[in-house]
């Protein structure tokens, strides 16, 4: 019974942050989004600051007419939705942010290969949502989606297999564990690929080719409406969360703090997930989209060769310390 | 020097989170009124006792949005014996602020200054038709009508000014010539010709188009002038 309260607590706990870091990253995104550009953001909804703006908008959509086009193929464009944002949930419960078994939804001996399968997964619901809209353009924008997430899955999983070299288990908490503080000039490549590509498989920008609101009108998800394309809206910030959790995990120590590890090492996690949350804002901001061949050109001619050599750094080092 | 790789995409950066930095410069519009610049052309007023129905503003209107009705009322003669005249009496000015292009031709082209640029723009409506101004609301946005600002100080003078100014001072120059033999004469001269620059001087600066409307009133001293120069030089 004991056991049954224990995994009920987890996943409630995982599954509000599943829904509150979202909405803070919506925020976030709102108002540094609006400074970078010199405007205010949205400032009226709730009062101060317009705090509620995304309560707000999560009213709005629910509120809207749930279409689906007389053509489509009725079932998979429902579930589509679901198959995108699911993923990331099922993700976040493997994600450890303290030290101990205490601060991880569940603990997962092969951490790195469950997560990045479970990841590889949200490409679905894009192409689901792509195909079943029988709609050239949702068409067009599902397959872009494809072959992006398909050129950027590869250097992703190189990137962390490096770490995985590295730390000699594919456990996240062990990685965490092992983690020094020179691993971080070590593996810097290997995280800024993996970041990167972590990024282009959130089809977030300058990697949003596929969902190009004014060239292929938001690619797959065309036909959407209401609260269905709000949880498309949510897997992508979702996705950033994951992603920048993960990012913070692999490769810049987890909890691992200048001091307070024990008591105070989820602060670490959230801090470093929340800097690289602002980064995946920033980059938004400061970069334009990317055409399609230079998308691909940077994935295999750029990022894949730089995981490799990674990898072989790794090696490398790795035998010369034992 | 070849630039180092990825330079400039670290300068965008660099160039965002400065700007995140500074204060945003959005105008908070329905909370703080905006800075308007003087001239701005929010709305017509109409200042409908200056108007003669010349109809010029009509005609002139590149899109034909300014209706004006009139009739012709005959006036008495003022003398027995004298000749009727006929006056056109204003029934309808209306501006369609839904045809209007705000390029400001009648305002231009309006030779007795009945029409002026107000900075109001806030008079949006639900129904196009209430777009129509008619002649009332037309009279209160003349209410609103800034007075023009004053004159550059080193600008050249106004015609009517310099033209009423040169004769009130001819006419005091007559005054003080005829004043030097006879010694009675000067209270009667002395008086006059200071009134001439009095009557000017509130036509010339800073009245916007009532007081304008004094600009005709300026010549006046000019033909009076010559009446007592000739007087003056006679005596």
């Amino acid at each position: 019974m004991n056991d049954v309260l224990d995994v009920a607590l987890r996943l409630i706990v995982v599954f509000a942050a599943f829904l509150v870091l979202p909405l803070v990253v919506g925020q976030t995104e709102h108002k540094v989004m609006a400074h970078m550009q010199g405007r205010l953001g949205p400032m009226y909804a709730g009062g101060f600051h317009g705090w509620a703006q995304l309560v707000a908008d999560g009213v709005k959509f629910a509120q809207k007419e749930d279409i689906v086009p007389a053509n489509a193929d009725r079932r998979i464009f429902q579930l589509a939705p679901a198959v995108a944002l699911l993923p990331y949930l099922l993700v976040l419960i493997a994600i450890p942010i303290g030290p101990g078994e205490g601060a991880i939804g569940q603990v997962i001996d092969a951490g790195i290969f469950y997560v990045l399968a479970v990841m590889g997964v949200g490409v679905l619901g894009s192409l689901m949502a792509g195909w079943a809209s029988a709609n050239k353009f949702s068409m067009l924008g599902g397959l872009r989606t494809a072959a992006q997430l398909l050129a950027y899955e590869l250097p992703m999983l190189l990137a962390a297999a490096s770490v995985a070299m590295a730390a000699g288990t594919v456990s996240l908490t062990g990685i965490v564990a092992s983690f020094q503080w020179w691993w971080l000039p070590w593996q810097i490549v290997g995280a800024l690929v993996f970041f990167t590509a972590g990024l282009a498989e959130l089809q977030r920008p300058p990697f949003d080719m596929p969902v190009a609101d004014s060239e292929i009108i938001f690619g797959a998800y065309t036909e959407y409406t209401g609260l269905r394309f709000a949880l498309f809206l949510l897997a992508e910030y979702a996705g950033i969360v994951v992603l920048c959790a993960l990012t913070t995990v692999l490769f810049l120590g987890g909890w691992q703090g200048p001091f307070g590890a024990e008591g105070l090492g989820w602060v670490w996690t959230l801090l470093k997930t929340a800097i690289l949350a602002f980064v995946v804002i920033w980059l938004r901001v400061s970069y334009p989209r990317l055409r399609e061949d230079q998308l691909q050109k940077l994935a295999w001619t750029v990022l894949i060769p730089l995981a490799l050599a990674q990898i072989a750094l790794t090696g490398i080092v790795k035998v010369a310390i034992n | 020097m070849m630039p180092i790789p990825g330079s400039g995409l670290a300068k965008g950066l660099a160039v965002t989170l400065r700007t995140m930095t500074k204060r945003s410069h959005t105008a908070q519009y329905p909370d703080v009124q905006p800075q308007l610049p003087p001239r701005s052309r929010g709305v017509i007023g109409l200042f409908e006792e200056n108007c003669t129905v010349c109809m010029l503003c009509a005609r002139e209107c590149p899109d034909w949005c300014i209706y004006i009705d009139s009739h012709k009322e005959t006036v008495p003669a003022a003398t027995p014996g004298g000749r009727e005249r006929s006056r056109n009496v204003l029934d309808r000015f209306a501006i369609d602020f839904s045809l209007c292009m705000y390029c400001g031709i009648c305002i231009e082209v309006c030779p007795f200054d009945a029409l002026f640029w107000s900075p109001e723009f806030e008079y949006a409506e639900t129904d196009i038709h209430e777009l129509t101004h008619e002649r009332d609301k037309l009279r209160e946005w003349m209410w609103t009508v800034p007075a023009p600002p004053a004159l550059d100080p080193a600008a050249e003078e106004p015609k009517e000014i310099a033209a009423a100014r040169k004769a009130a001072e001819k006419a005091e120059a007559a005054a003080a010539a005829t004043a030097e033999p006879p010694a009675p004469t000067p209270g009667a001269s002395g008086t006059s010709a200071p009134e001439a620059p009095a009557g000017t001087a509130p036509g010339a600066p800073g009245t916007r188009g009532p007081g304008a409307s004094g600009a005709p009133g300026t010549p006046t001293p000019a033909p009076g002038d010559p009446g007592t120069d000739p007087a003056g030089g006679t005596a």
